[in-house]
């Protein structure tokens, strides 16, 4: 159990990167890589959010949302229930209302955090790669809570690595001679893209 | 409502088409405001889920403004995200639900990819940016806007992966059998186009012919 769980979670850094198998956060990934100082904050509020909202996602899914999953708790009456269609709104509103609820704690408890996190706390709620997530959690149907907690922390982790080793690049080809039209936005996603090819060369790799 | 503005401009007036005009070249979503860029490229390998993106994307944007904009003046300030959240939300279960019913096959393509429509920035983008403060003939105006400047975008990458990748147009084999080299012949598909980072290649290439031809779009940095 234990090795499955690092497998998973090796897994989702890496072969299954957010960033450069699903493109998965690319707005906040491409707007806020300007510098590595708030990349690394946002990629900490990222991975925070994420290792919460998909354990919680998890519960849901299996106890609220899936087919019969009433009955494991109401009693038999709800064995025909489906509210899967729901999911979508479920998750949405999860990630929104915890998302704000982190923000209350962590203003209360550790304000320098607070301050450092600054405006990407709210924002963290509509990008996608908390959401998609969630929906990956989903599809893959995990088993158990912890496989949920464990892809979150990757997955987050993997997100991390992304922003900041685009940032770092942001900052040093500042002083090369991109052709004008490129530079900026164009030269990102063309390195981006690059980045995704070497990240590639894990594919191979079974666990 | 419509026949209040319609007092004060017509309703294809010059501000108004350039609402939906803007968005081709000098405001693109994609190229330029840098929204929607999330789930948009993981579904660019074939030409068909392209176009259904951009459908959907289409339909939930030009809705979603048009409600947003009717119910701007209720909305308090502080809760507004989530409000906006349960809004697309909700039209983009109609669009899942629809798409299982009627086109099975790609809605299997799409996965996931459907349901990030809610968390799809261009969507929010233009809530925050233009819904909420304008009303809802020009928001919808927006929306369509946006969504084609999206869709090009879209549409071109999944042009050139297919083109490119697999050699067919919509499923449709569009290279000559007897070009390739199996059959004798000197061409063979690019198979490196199948993956997902050429898709980013893709569009940084596309940002680059953009911007030579508009210099104004041209960053410092």
């Amino acid at each position: 159990m234990g090795q499955e769980l690092i497998n998973l979670f090796v897994r989702s850094i890496f072969i299954e990167n957010m960033i450069f198998a699903y493109f998965l956060g690319m707005c906040s990934y491409l707007a806020v890589s300007k510098t590595v100082k708030t990349a690394v904050g946002l990629g900490i509020a990222v991975t925070f959010v994420l290792v919460i909202t998909l354990p919680v996602n998890w519960l849901l899914e299996n106890y609220v949302l899936q087919p019969g999953a009433l009955s494991k708790w109401l009693g038999a009456d709800f064995k025909d229930v489906d509210l899967s269609f729901l999911s979508f709104i479920m998750f949405i509103a999860v990630i929104a209302s915890m998302v704000q609820l982190i923000e209350m704690i962590v203003e209360k408890f550790a304000p320098a955090l607070y301050s450092a996190l600054g405006i990407f706390l709210p924002l963290i709620a509509v990008n996608c790669s908390i959401l998609g997530g969630s929906l990956f959690m989903q599809e893959r149907a995990f088993g158990t809570i912890s496989e949920a907690a464990v892809y979150g922390l990757g997955s987050g982790v993997g997100w991390f690595l992304a922003i900041v080793a685009i940032a770092a690049i942001r900052e040093k080809i500042r002083y090369s001679n991109v052709p004008a039209p490129l530079r900026g936005l164009g030269i990102t996603f063309i390195i981006t893209g690059l980045m995704g090819i070497a990240f590639m060369s894990f594919m191979g790799i079974k666990l | 409502m419509s026949t209040e503005v319609k007092q004060k401009e017509s309703l294809f007036s010059k501000k108004n088409r350039k609402l939906i005009s803007d968005p081709f070249n000098d405001n693109n979503p994609i190229t330029v405001q840098v929204l929607g860029i999330c789930s948009a490229l993981a579904i660019t390998v074939k030409l068909e889920p392209a176009i259904v993106m951009s459908l959907s994307v289409l339909f939930v944007l030009a809705a979603g403004n048009v409600i947003i904009s009717l119910i701007r003046n209720l909305i308090p300030n502080r809760i507004r995200i989530i409000v906006q959240l349960v809004v697309v939300a909700s039209l983009v279960i109609l669009v899942d639900q629809f798409l299982k019913a009627y086109a099975y096959d790609v809605s299997k393509q799409l996965s996931v990819f459907v349901g990030l429509i809610i968390t799809n920035c261009i969507i929010m983008g233009r809530f925050e940016a233009f819904a909420l403060g304008n009303g809802p003939w020009k928001a919808f105006m927006d929306g369509i806007g946006n969504s084609i400047g999206y869709g090009v975008i879209l549409i071109a990458v999944a042009f050139f992966r297919e083109l490119l990748g697999s050699g067919a147009l919509l499923g449709v084999q569009v290279i000559p059998d007897s070009w390739y080299i199996a059959n004798g012949g000197f061409y063979a598909n690019n198979g490196f186009f199948l993956f997902p980072p050429m898709a980013l290649i893709v569009v940084g290439l596309i940002i680059w012919a953009q911007r030579a031809k508009n210099t104004k779009l041209i960053e410092e940095n």
